[in-house]
Formats: C-alpha cells, sequence, structure tokens
C-alpha cells in the first residue's frame, strides 16, 4: 500500500495505518536525526516528537509536497533545533577525502591491474537478491553520520539529490560527492564480502 | 585523422559512475565516460556493482517493532489523534 492510502486510512482514525506507517519510515528517519543530534537516545526522543507531529498535523498536510519530503522535513527541523540546543557541532564527513576505489586496484598508468566482476547471481529478473539487500543496508549502518544521512535520503528513501541538499543543509555538489564515495565505499564492502563468502 | 580529447583511465571513470547514474554528467563527461564503458569490462562490472548497490539500498524492509514500541504508539495515537 503507498503512503497516500495509507494517510487515507490514517485520517479515517485507523490506528494500524500509523503503526504501518512508523514502521516504514522509523528507522531512516532515527538515521537521518542523528546527523543532527549528540546521541541515540536524543535522536529517538526527535523521532518521537515527528510521530506527534504528524498526528497533529496531518489533518493540515495538503499534499503539495510528498508525505516522506514533508515528514523528513519535521525531523529536520526539530532535531536541528535539538542540536543546536546540545552545542552539536554537525559532523563534516570524513569520506570526501577519501579514494572511491584504492588505488592498489589500478595500475600506473591508472587501469585496473584488478578489474572487478559482476556480482554473480546479484539480481533475478529486477529483483536483487537478498543477501545483497542485506550486506548492503549492514555497510549503510556503519557510515559515517553526514554519509549516512545522505544515503538515506536519497538511496533509501528516494528523495531527489535537490531535496537531500536542503534538508541538510548542504550544497548539490557536495550531496553528490558524499553519495559517490558512500556508494563506491558500500560497493567495496559488498564486493570483500562476496570474495570471502563465495567462490 | 580526427583528435580524440583526452580518453579516460580507469581510474578516472570510476569518479564519475555516481553522476552518471544519477544523470547529474555534463554531456562531454557522458560522452567520454561511454565510449571508455564500450571498451572496458572492469568498469562496465564496476556500473552495474554500483547499479545493484543502489538498487539494494531502495529495498526498505519494514521495522519490525517491540512491544513496547507499539504500545507506546497506541498511546500517543490515543492522546494526539482522538481527543482532537
Amino acid at each position: 500500500m503507498d503512503d497516500t492510502a495509507l494517510l487515507a486510512r490514517l485520517l479515517d482514525g485507523d490506528e494500524k495505518a500509523f503503526v504501518e506507517i512508523v514502521m516504514r519510515y522509523n528507522e531512516s528517519l532515527t538515521r537521518v536525526a542523528r546527523y543532527y543530534v549528540g546521541s541515540e537516545a536524543s535522536a529517538e526522543d526527535v523521532v518521537q516528537e515527528t510521530w506527534i507531529a504528524v498526528l497533529r498535523g496531518v489533518d493540515r498536510f495538503e499534499g503539495r509536497s510528498s508525505f516522506k519530503t514533508w515528514l523528513f522535513r519535521i525531523l529536520v527541523n526539530r532535531a536541528r533545533t535539538l542540536g543546536v540546543k546540545e552545542h552539536r557541532i554537525v559532523p563534516v564527513d570524513p569520506l570526501t577525502s577519501d579514494r572511491s576505489v584504492s588505488p592498489s586496484r589500478f595500475d600506473q598508468v591508472g587501469h585496473w591491474s584488478e578489474p572487478p566482476v559482476p556480482f554473480t547471481d546479484a539480481i533475478d529478473d529486477g529483483i536483487v537478491n537478498e543477501p545483497i539487500i542485506r550486506m548492503v543496508h549492514e555497510a549503510i549502518a556503519r557510515l559515517p553520520e553526514a554519509a549516512r544521512a545522505v544515503v538515506t535520503l536519497r538511496d533509501v528513501q528516494g528523495l531527489s539529490t535537490t531535496e537531500v541538499a536542503e534538508l541538510l543543509g548542504l550544497s548539490e555538489a557536495n550531496v553528490r560527492v558524499i553519495l559517490h564515495r558512500s556508494r563506491a565505499r558500500i560497493r567495496s564492502e559488498v564486493e570483500a564480502n562476496m570474495q570471502v563468502g563465495g567462490s | 585523422m580526427r583528435v580524440t580529447p583526452s580518453r579516460l583511465v580507469c581510474q578516472q571513470a570510476v569518479e564519475l559512475m555516481s553522476d552518471y547514474l544519477d544523470g547529474a554528467l555534463s554531456w562531454r563527461d557522458r560522452r567520454r565516460l561511454e565510449r571508455h564503458l564500450a571498451e572496458c569490462d572492469g568498469c562496465t562490472a564496476f556500473l552495474e556493482q554500483m547499479r545493484v548497490t543502489i538498487t539494494a539500498s531502495g529495498v526498505v524492509t519494514p521495522d519490525d517493532l517491540s512491544p513496547e514500541a507499539l504500545s507506546t504508539l497506541t498511546e500517543l495515537f490515543e492522546r494526539y489523534r482522538k481527543s482532537d
């Protein structure tokens, strides 16, 4: 069921619809909140406040933005306020100085010396297989906070680069750099896992 | 003979992959990358791996909630939804 249908049920007073929406977004909200606040506990508080704001304000949600964008905007506003109160310094992304692929994989001219091989059996009929999904999500959880927030909004939740930049107060160029390094890091973790597990 | 404007090596090509997949490359860079991909299996595999990574990121399995979390939610719902 899509968000719009769930929202309609929520407006009708259906508690199950609310629980379902929470299950869908809770983890992503917590990860993004963590970018702004100093601890997991604070992040969880912000997420709870966000759900209260949703329950109170959903009647006024006009559907001019997607529900998702509206939801993350509520979260970010609250997380940012709490972060300021906590005197938290928003983390800079340490990945930006990283190479996306280890230089040891290339020869002196910059050609692959150890070329990647396609992830075998990664996709059946356009559906990515379960172990890869798990590996990818574990790798996302291990990313530094800024990178994790960017990947969560862009690749996990599918917001546009422009929306992500706006929500996190970053430039679009910066979002693109962080995104690239993060995806490359996730890719290389999966690759390393496959080499251990596979062949 | 036509002058080929600076050909990419693999180490440069990988840096363009994410923007390529997001449609954020300039026309010129896109052409350079596609030309490189046409003759490089390693980079083609890399691109495919990036694509799989992104697709897998977008597969969200709903969080299971603990009984405590569920009862907190019910409470919130009762308090903020029904009392209005």
